[in-house]
């Protein structure tokens, strides 16, 4: 179960839609949505959300 | 939501309960939307908050009270636990809170108020008027509708992006966020009168970990770590099952709490032409403890009081909001904000074995004066070869 944007795979089964990757993201390129994470057009891949995630739920896609 | 307000709030925690209640108090119209389907659900909290600082809004109200907390205990990286007792100036005593009906009963009390309440209602863009914020544009049940308002809040918490909408950058250094994993587990040995912290490397680093009593043998138990030491193997996630393995083996986990806190300076600028930021949406949680429930109570009531002024004047600028920005940097608040970012920066500085070496030196002194600045004197007088260190310390406060 992973949503892949074309630069950030979030793993939604690992996800625990806490926000945190959200206040470090450089370019607020990612969104809360009530019990779901979504990711717009301004990702700049530089990994900072997955270095924050509290449960390891986000990768950065060129680096799988 | 109506089509317009006098004073439009976004987000239904308790700084933006404060915000919505202080202002419908005061006569205006006020609207308020809360993203989650709940009130105060997910938590995303520790739950500790001083007993003196509650006060200041309201009579506790034992359903929302889990814990009464009489002391805190803390324990050096090498295990040497420092009881902190309530006769010490600086040592509060507590609450332990239940925040799902906490932050209900809040939100209520903005809605006897006068304000009207709307959960599942998401701001998805602000609506600017020549560089001004005029409302927002508010989604529900996959609709979008358009409220507008005279002064608009931003109240959105942690993940806050309405203040980035109007062009005011909120993004927290990755050093600078406390990752953190909770567990509330049940059936555990604890002091259910006594917060305990574990500091160190090996346990939290930049962080610390924390056993909150919700019961006589109910916890809190989490840990927090900065976004800096964050990676694969070594997550908040990873930390806290280490701690409980050891600490806490027959323990029973009934919910999981997941979230970040900042503890970055707070924003250069609270304030935009009709637009108010508050709580953590304005980084104003502790850089020390991560506490932000009282920090954002008071900025909620200090921006539903500007505001209401600045209507009732006519002025919704910047400037004439500048009030609120002012305010609570001059208030108690931003004094211990701006010394406890300054206290936090040393700490980082300090070794598990100088660590060790404070906690065992502060043990050994009478804390019956306990300020920081004394704190500091003493502990030269304890130890002599703490001096080099600590006077960096003194020489920031």
């Amino acid at each position: 179960m992973a949503y892949y944007n074309g630069m950030l795979v979030i793993r939604r089964d690992v996800c625990g839609y806490c926000g945190c990757c959200v206040s470090v993201c450089p370019v607020g390129a990612l969104e809360l949505i009530d019990a779901y994470l979504s990711v717009e057009g301004d990702c700049s891949s530089c990994g900072v959300c997955a270095r924050a995630c509290p449960l390891g739920a986000l990768e950065v896609a060129d680096e799988a | 939501m109506k089509p317009e307000y006098d004073l439009l709030v976004i987000g239904g925690g308790p700084g933006g309960a404060l915000a919505a209640r202080t202002a419908a108090e005061k006569g205006l119209r006020v609207g308020l939307v809360e993203k989650r389907s709940a009130i105060g659900v997910p938590v995303r909290c520790a739950e500790g908050v001083g007993r003196d600082l509650i006060e200041e809004f309201m009579e506790p109200d034992p359903s929302w009270i889990s814990a009464e907390i009489d002391r805190a205990v803390l324990v050096a990286p090498d295990g040497y636990r420092m009881t902190l007792e309530p006769s010490m100036a600086g040592s509060e005593v507590g609450y332990v809170l239940d925040r799902k009906r906490f932050d209900r009963d809040l939100v209520m009390q903005a809605a006897d108020a006068g304000a009207d309440v709307q959960v599942r209602a998401r701001a998805v863009a602000p609506i600017m008027e020549n560089g001004a914020v005029a409302g927002a544009r508010i989604e529900a049940n996959g609709a979008v509708e358009e409220v507008r308002a005279r002064v608009t809040v931003a109240a959105d918490g942690v993940e806050s992006k309405f203040a980035r909408w109007c062009g005011i950058d909120t993004a927290v250094p990755l050093a600078e966020i406390e990752t953190c994993v909770q567990y509330l587990m049940t059936g555990i040995e604890i002091d259910p009168a006594a917060t305990v912290f574990y500091l160190g490397n090996e346990v939290a680093p930049e962080g610390y970990v924390w056993v909150f009593p919700k019961g006589e043998r109910t916890a809190n138990v989490g840990v927090g770590i900065s976004g800096k030491k964050c990676r694969d193997g070594s997550r908040p996630l990873d930390y806290l099952n280490r701690f409980v393995k050891e600490h806490f083996p027959d323990g029973r986990v009934v919910e999981w709490v997941i979230g970040g806190v900042p503890v970055c300076q707070p924003l250069e600028r609270t304030v935009a032409d009709g637009l108010v930021i508050i709580g953590d949406a304005a980084r104003v949680a502790d850089p020390i403890t991560g506490g932000g429930i009282y920090n954002a109570m008071f900025t909620g009531r200090l921006a539903g009081q500007t505001a209401a002024d600045a209507i009732a004047r006519g002025d919704v600028s910047a400037n004439a909001l500048m009030t609120y920005d002012h305010g609570w940097r001059e208030s108690k608040l931003g004094k211990s904000l701006e010394r406890n970012y300054k206290i936090k920066e040393y700490f980082l500085t300090l070794s598990d074995e100088k660590l060790n070496r404070l906690i065992h030196s502060i043990s050994r002194m009478d804390l019956s004066k306990f300020s920081v600045l004394n704190v500091v004197t003493e502990l030269v007088k304890h130890d002599p070869s703490l001096l080099l260190e600590l006077r960096a310390l003194r020489n920031i406060l």
